[in-house]
């Protein structure tokens, strides 16, 4: 058995490793891949009890659960649309136009305001409350935490949003992480609503 | 080829991080220091859970509950559980040796995300001192560490909200460990090193993380309704306002079950790193062992409703996790036999290291039998939540990954601190841990059989004089930590020299010095492409021995 010094010059290519821990390349979007698929388990953990409980526990006599299409029908079309000015902004910010850039993002944000807003108005319609019975509060909670994953989808893209407005931003094409970081999130966000779209008000 | 060694660096790399003792009190972004602040703050938990433990197992020396009223009882038993699993097994085999050896292995100079893993860390001791300071605002939580309602919902609400609050913290630091970990591995690899390449533990810690990042997710949900249920009086798991327990079995066992290989997978890594360098011997296996842990991966993430034979649970349901309960064993008997294979004809050196992972093994077989006799539904039907299951688990989770915490730390112990500990107080300790902890958890089996009740601080006084044989192993078990501090304390300031490599270890961490420098290596990491070739490899001189001790 050898021992080989020094160390071949041609088995290092990818990585550049030279002397500091922060030089490595940028596996961020990696990590935050990985943080979905653990938050889209939560959802996962969310709709099996919601299935299980409509399976085996049946709704009490005299209770009220009832839902509407159409509202729920315009927040999905806010979302999707919003998915692809999301797209546009990324887009735009690759072929460095700033301006169009920020307009995209801005129009992003309002369709996630607006979705919110269309949620507010149909929690306040709604004829049950949060602990009327079991499907009213498995309602309120799977939408809720929904409504809070949109929250903060809009406070990240004012942050992107900004950021790629100030003077000397930090976000350009050349150092997007944070757009394309919130992007991906804002998709994920999107595709989880369609899911419970599809568990909540169709089936 | 199998380890070449790159030219050493002459210059030391300036040190980005605070120096001395008081690194280990800040928010340093080294994984060395993260994996030994981990190690310690784990160590404490397991002293304080192991205070309670005692306190226990001093109440059940006698038939009636007169050492501690029974809803202290309850506390108590709430408080040692939580502690045992969410702030010293979990952490420790995971955060603790994940984060200490894994860049090394991949030979990166820290973890892909050094910030996020500082976070996880000083997550973790504001969650345990929230947890254990509820005992004495209003009174612990009382519902055991499975928290199963209606229990939780009707016991005192403070203690039970203060509870959910500590586990979501601690899942939310072991997730964003979880996700460090598959980055670094997958990611950080040095150039050269393909992943069939790496040391065994690795591929535990990849396992590990994969079931930490699908599994405690759902944990954290499930908490959070629970927590609904308790504060705003919905009815999730109410039964009395319609709700349905059984979904709560069911999502907490989906982590749950998982859990318990997110406690010992990381430890047959340990364990599959520690017996080569002490037998001289290559893994046995290697390709076996790895196809095994990913088996173990999947199959651990459709087994969980064996904890739930006697919820009501449907005979087809009931059939299909007793199988898949028992192909279970099958890769966990290979790598039990793959182990036994690396030892055998081996040379090996009987240091205290190897006597914590021999007495692993055995304990291990014991509770893997034990398992799967409680999969069959028939048997389990009889000896559920009767003290066999307690036996069942103490010898995996003791007898298992706790004497896998110390075969571990006797074996790094040297390469974290420069110092050896010493061997013969070593195998003293070993001594009185293993027979102490057979004579507390053995006849725990024949209390299970016979019908006692576990969680409940009163018992048929015909069981009296067979829990009194438990407390006493109880005792020797308090006892033995006392020579293993006493070890630590006294080898940190007058052990001897332990050198760079003292084991002669081919792992890169044995390539560098001891303690190593801050970013691992002066020039390049080394790339060993043979983890295992004892016996084939010269064992090489470390790298950058002088001038880098920090
Ligand atoms: C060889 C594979 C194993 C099998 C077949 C197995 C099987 C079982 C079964 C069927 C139960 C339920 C008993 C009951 O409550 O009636 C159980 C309980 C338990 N097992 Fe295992 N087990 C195995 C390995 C492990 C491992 C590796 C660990 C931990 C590291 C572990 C920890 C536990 C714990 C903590 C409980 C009790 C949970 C509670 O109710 O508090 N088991 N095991
Ligand atoms: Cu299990």
């Amino acid at each position: 058995m050898t021992t080989t010094t020094p160390l071949e010059k041609d088995s290092q290519s990818e990585v550049p490793e030279k002397g500091s821990t922060h030089e490595h390349a940028d596996h961020r979007l990696f990590g935050l891949i990985t943080f979905l698929i653990a938050d889209g388990m939560t959802f996962a953990g969310f709709f099996a009890a919601y299935l299980t409980f409509k399976a085996v526990n049946p709704l009490l006599p005299d209770a009220i659960y009832e839902l509407e299409l159409p509202l729920p029908t315009l927040n999905t079309v806010l979302l999707l649309v919003s998915s692809a000015t999301f797209h546009r902004a990324g887009n735009a910010l690759q072929k460095q136009n700033s301006k169009l850039c920020q307009k995209w993002l801005l129009i992003t944000a309002s369709l996630g305001l607006a979705f919110l807003a269309s949620q507010m108005v149909e929690y306040f319609t709604l004829p049950f409350g949060l602990t009327d019975n079991l499907y009213a509060s498995t309602f309120y909670a799977l939408t809720g935490f929904h409504g809070l994953h949109v929250t903060l989808g809009s406070i990240l893209i004012f942050i992107v949003w900004w950021q790629v407005k100030a003077p000397g931003g930090q976000l350009t094409h050349k150092n997007s992480f944070l757009l394309e970081a919130a992007e991906l999130y804002w998709h994920f966000v999107d595709g989880i609503w369609v899911i419970l779209f599809i568990i909540l008000y169709l089936l | 080829m199998t380890i070449s060694i790159p030219p050493s660096n002459p210059e030391p790399l300036k040190s980005l991080q605070p120096k001395g003792w008081m690194r280990y009190l800040s928010f340093s972004l080294d994984h060395k220091v993260i994996g030994l602040q981990y190690m310690v703050c784990g160590f404490i938990f397991y002293l304080i859970g192991g205070a309670l433990a005692s306190a226990i197992r001093i109440e059940l020396t006698s038939p009636m509950s007169d050492f501690m009223a029974r809803d202290v009882y309850n506390q108590v038993l709430t408080l040692h559980g939580t502690i045992m699993i969410f702030l010293w097994i979990v952490p420790v085999v995971n955060g603790a040796f994940g984060n200490y050896l894994i860049p090394f292995y991949v030979g990166a100079r820290d973890m892909a995300f050094p910030r996020l893993n500082a976070v996880a860390f000083w997550l973790i001791p504001p969650a345990g001192l929230m947890l254990i300071s509820s005992y004495f605002i209003n009174g612990a939580a009382q519902s055991g560490w499975t928290a199963y309602p209606p229990l939780s919902i009707t016991t005192p609400a403070a203690g039970q909200i203060i509870w959910i609050i500590s586990v979501l913290l601690l899942g939310g630091s072991s997730i964003f460990g979880g996700i460090n970990f598959i980055a670094t591995i997958l990611k950080l690899r040095r150039p050269g090193l393909k992943l069939m390449q790496l040391p065994m533990y690795c591929w535990a810690m990849l396992g590990t993380s994969i079931l930490v990042v699908l599994s405690t997710p759902v944990l954290a949900g499930t908490l959070i309704l629970l927590s609904f249920d308790i504060v705003a009086h919905t009815g999730f798991f109410n039964p009395e306002l319609g709700g349905n327990v059984i979904v709560y079995q069911h999502l907490f066992w989906f982590y749950s079950h998982p859990a318990v290989y997110i406690m010992v997978l990381p430890a047959f890594g340990l364990v599959s790193e520690i017996l080569p360098v002490h037998c001289r011997k290559p893994l046995f296996g290697y390709t076996t062992m790895v196809y095994s842990i990913m088996g173990i991966v999947f199959l651990g993430l459709i087994v969980w409703a064996h904890h739930m034979f006697t919820s009501g649970t449907p005979p087809w349901m009931r059939l299909f996790f007793t199988i898949a309960t028992a192909f279970i064993a099958v890769p966990t008997g290979i790598k039990f036999f793959n182990w036994v294979a690396t030892l055998w004809g081996g040379r090996i050196s009987l240091n205290t290291a190897i006597l914590f992972s021999c007495g692993f093994i055995v304990n291990f077989v014991l509770g893997g039998i034990t398992g799967v006799a409680l999969a069959q539904v028939p048997f389990d039907v009889h000896v559920h939540d009767t003290y066999f299951v307690v036996a069942h688990f103490h010898y995996i989770v003791y007898g298992g990954s706790v004497f896998v915490i110390f075969s571990s730390i006797y074996h790094w112990f040297p390469k974290a601190t420069g110092k050896m500990l010493n061997e013969n107080l070593g195998r003293f300790h070993f001594l009185i841990t293993f027979i102490g902890f057979n004579l507390c958890f053995a006849p725990q089996h024949w209390l299970g059989l016979n019908g006692m009740p576990r969680r409940v601080a009163e018992y048929d006084p015909q069981f009296t004089f067979v829990n009194q044989i438990s407390s006493a192993g109880a005792l020797l078990m308090a006892l033995s930590t006392l020579p293993f501090l006493w070890n630590v304390f006294h080898s940190l300031f007058k052990g001897d020299e332990a050198g760079d490599n003292p084991w002669r270890g081919l792992t890169p961490e044995w390539l560098t010095s001891s303690p190593p420098p801050v970013e691992n290596w002066n020039g390049e990491a080394p790339l060993v492409t043979e983890p295992y070739g004892y016996g084939k490899t010269k064992v090489p001189e470390p790298l950058n021995q002088i001038g880098t001790k920090d």
